[in-house]
């Protein structure tokens, strides 16, 4: 595929840079839908043991810190509304600001993925590690609880890969709108990898209350 | 290369062989990579097919080594399979055939080779992604040899993989390991190639190729890439998971004193993706069916819109039928009742798309061609492997017949002989097309009669020994009482599975022949209405020269019009009206 200089030409298997962006943004969307169904399988598993071990998961879920999850929220929520500015940004040309907002986000992309480190320094410093050598208080159901922290990792960790992949991303199109190579005429890779960064955040809204709420709203008692 | 990349301009005479071999292998020209993904999936058809017969020795002669390969594999043993290896024999068998083989023939090779020329497109949507996709996938095939020569053996869980079979608990070398490694890499590698297909028919139709003129083929290779998309995922989150379990003790999947995971959820899981699966390699085999029926009946497919919705009707439910493979797993009568009705309803759009290939067939002047033969012999198992998963879809049916032979001749002859003769209709149809040039009639009637009756013999008594009560994966069936009378029937099995094995030498011989020395292979031997058949073959760079402009449906055949005016039955779907 060739690459688009200023007065862009579409690659050989299009008609016009129009159907190209039309179809780079369509793939990218599609890839979404299939990133759905892996975080989907992951969500149903999470469900399914929680419903065969509702006390274990309840008592384990109560080791999540909910000010790390908050805090995680709001800043992955900030950063999706400056990628969101940066595209408008984009559409306008105003090519500077947009690669400022995406600067913004990649720095709360950082933010987010530092808090993740130091949360999970200490949960394995806890001896929470769901591996060999799985140290939990609650000696009777510590299996069950291993489970939990096991689908807490697992959760947490396709979703942090999704992060430093969207980190990457950004990192790759903030140069090129500089440049010049994506303006107002052509942005699709820019639109994609904003797509993707939306999904990174959209993902984080489930994953949040799913683990770090749901072991409070029963537990009060 | 394309317009514009065009580089190399310079003398194509200096070009040295190592450059062109470079171009080759980084192609993102998508009929390149069709062949790659042809040729990779043809080794590890041979290879998993050699695997299956030196199992099937062991069930024609057990305990005896192996004659030919027995010494280089089974050196310790004096040459005989272990149970240990018999088990690694068909767990490396199954998924060999399936991920390794099948997936890159059908959907891998003919899916991108077909796509884009069919509808009218220079190329794939996404042309880079293309290469990246066979390369991942290439990556996962010489994963899953490097699991075979582990050092403490190959994987031995079955093809399925279930828990606690797949863990460490009782499979602790790093074959396992590396095969499940190898699963979730070829199934990242397909939900690329999936998006791929699915964006390409979506956007890449040339003028006037709109959803009712889309040729059978293209529909069938749109709905398996749309259940790629949807439920690989799903098979990638359930052999992460089991990697997990293997490498770090996650234990979501080891139940009792190792655990309080749930080996259940897995198979859950796996069939979730497993069931539409087998929809994924099917539905392209319905499409060029009904295609091919078209064009050797010489008569237009009987009710387009009738297949288009069954085989749509098929692919909504592919995902609500999978807990028959579950029956036995102590499920609810409730769940087990809906997924028996499901089931057996699902059959329904499959016969509407069989009375319509015995419809297409009736009243067609039909041509004997060998795709023809081929086709004709993948109704035929079809039809028979359709009608005997019904006694497994029937729950009362199916307790007496889970996990025997009748499920895996059940299976194989949708699995393996549907889609293997449905992959070989489409290998001889487009290898003209693919690589210019003809295949020798003769060789191929050989090769057609020879599997044609040979698949229907080993798996017709595979379903006998399965209904007398065989259970599947025994290493030595016959050291029981109830089993010892059925030591014939799978000897003749056995050499039957041999006979079959040595006639794909003839299509070597063949394939490989004609690719040499065939003679040129004009630009439209089967005289067919799609828009492959109006390029060149095989098909420049670039596909078309002027992007075409389509018309008509794919199936104008039997015109009259075109019969008064043109003195030739058909009209190319791209062809002004004479």
């Amino acid at each position: 595929m060739s690459h688009g200089h200023k007065g862009v030409a579409p690659a050989h298997q299009f008609e016009s840079v129009e159907q190209q962006q039309r179809v780079a943004r369509f793939g990218m969307w599609m890839f979404l839908i299939s990133e759905t169904m892996i975080f989907g399988a992951l969500f149903t598993g999470y469900a399914v043991y929680w419903t065969l071990y509702p006390e274990a998961f309840q008592e384990a879920a109560q080791f999540l810190d909910v000010t790390y999850g908050t805090v995680m929220t709001v800043v992955l929520l900030v950063s999706s509304t400056t990628v969101a500015l940066a595209i408008t940004a984009l559409e306008g040309d105003r090519r500077r600001l947009a690669a400022g907002l995406f600067g913004v986000t990649i720095a709360l992309g950082l933010v987010f993925f530092v808090l993740k480190i130091i949360e999970y320094a200490e949960k394995i410093g806890d001896g929470l590690l769901p591996t060999r050598g799985f140290e939990y208080p609650g000696a009777e159901s510590a299996d069950q609880a291993q489970v939990f922290f096991s689908w807490y990792f697992v959760i947490t960790g396709t979703h942090a890969v999704h992060l430093i992949v969207g980190l990457a991303a950004i990192g790759f199109v903030i140069w090129p709108i500089l440049r010049g190579t994506y303006h107002a005429k052509y942005f699709s890779p820019v639109e994609g990898t904003g797509l993707y960064w939306h999904l990174v955040d959209v993902i984080w809204i489930f994953v949040f209350p799913l683990l770090y709420l749901m072991g409070r709203a029963g537990g009060m008692g | 290369m394309s317009r514009g990349a065009g580089g190399g301009a310079g003398s194509p005479a200096g070009q040295s062989a190592l450059r062109k071999l470079a171009r080759a292998l980084t192609s993102t020209d998508h009929k390149a990579i069709a062949k790659k993904y042809l040729w990779a999936g043809l080794v590890f058809l041979a290879i998993g097919g050699l695997l299956a017969m030196v199992m099937r020795w062991q069930w024609a002669h057990p305990g005896e080594p192996v004659p030919v390969v027995g010494q280089l594999l089974f050196s310790a043993s004096g040459g005989a399979v272990t149970p240990a290896s018999y088990t690694s024999l068909f767990t490396s068998h199954g998924l060999i055939m399936i991920f390794f083989a099948i997936t890159p023939i059908l959907i891998g090779a003919f899916g991108t080779f077909c796509i884009p020329l069919m509808i009218g497109a220079q190329n794939l949507a996404f042309p880079r992604l293309g290469a990246v996709s066979f390369w991942l996938f290439a990556l996962s095939q010489a994963l899953a040899l490097a699991s075979l020569v582990m050092p403490a053996g190959a994987p031995a869980s079955g093809w399925t993989m279930y828990p606690p079979m797949s863990t460490t608990a009782a499979d602790p070398g790093p074959g396992q390991t590396v095969m499940i490694a190898a699963i979730l890499t070829t199934g990242a590698a397909s939900i690329l190639v999936a998006i791929n297909h699915v964006t390409t028919v979506i956007t890449q139709r040339a003028p006037g190729m709109t959803w009712g003129r889309l040729p059978l083929t293209v529909w069938g290779f749109w709905l398996a890439a749309v259940l790629s998309a949807l439920f690989l995922p799903v098979l990638c989150v359930a052999t992460s998971l089991l990697f997990l379990d293997r490498v770090a003790d996650a234990g979501f999947f080891l139940a009792g004193a190792k655990g309080a995971g749930d080996p259940l959820l897995y198979q859950h899981l796996f069939w979730i993706f497993g069931h539409p699966e087998v929809y994924i390699l099917i539905l392209p085999v319905w499409g060029i069916l009904g295609d091919l029926l078209a064009v050797f009946a010489r008569k237009p497919a009987f009710w387009y819109r009738g297949q288009v919705g069954a085989m749509i009707a098929v692919s909504s439910m592919s995902g609500l039928v999978y807990g028959h493979h579950m029956f036995q797993t102590g499920m609810g009568p409730m769940l087990g009742g809906a997924f028996e009705v499901l089931t057996l309803a699902i059959s329904g759009p499959a016969v509407v798309l069989y009375v319509n290939w015995l419809c297409t067939l009736w009243g067609g002047s039909i041509r004997f061609d060998v795709p023809m033969l081929f086709v004709l012999g993948t109704m035929f198992v079809f039809g028979v492997g359709g009608l005997t998963g019904l006694y497994l879809g029937a729950i009362t049916t199916d307790i007496h017949l889970h996990d025997t032979l009748w499920v895996v001749g059940h299976f194989h002859l949708i699995m393996a002989a549907a889609t293997f003769l449905g992959s070989f209709a489409a290998i001889y149809y487009w290898f003209p097309k693919l690589f210019g040039r003809a295949l020798s009639r003769p060789l191929s009637l050989v090769h057609f009669w020879g599997s044609f009756v040979l698949l229907v013999i080993t798996f017709s008594l595979m379903l006998s020994a399965g209904y007398e009560g065989q259970p599947r994966r025994l290493y030595d069936p016959f050291g029981y009482d109830f089993l010892a009378g059925l030591e014939g029937i799978n000897a003749v099995t056995s050499y039957a599975a041999f006979a079959l094995g040595a006639v794909q030498i003839v299509f070597v011989i063949n394939f490989v022949g004609s690719l040499v020395r065939g003679p040129a292979a004009s630009d439209d031997p089967w005289a067919a209405t799609t828009l492959e058949w109006s390029v060149p073959s095989p098909p420049p760079e670039e596909n078309f020269s002027v992007t075409p402009v389509v018309r008509r449906g794919p199936h104008e055949l039997a015109s009259p019009e075109a019969v008064a005016r043109l003195g030739r039955d058909y009209l190319r779907q791209d062809e002004e009206s004479p």
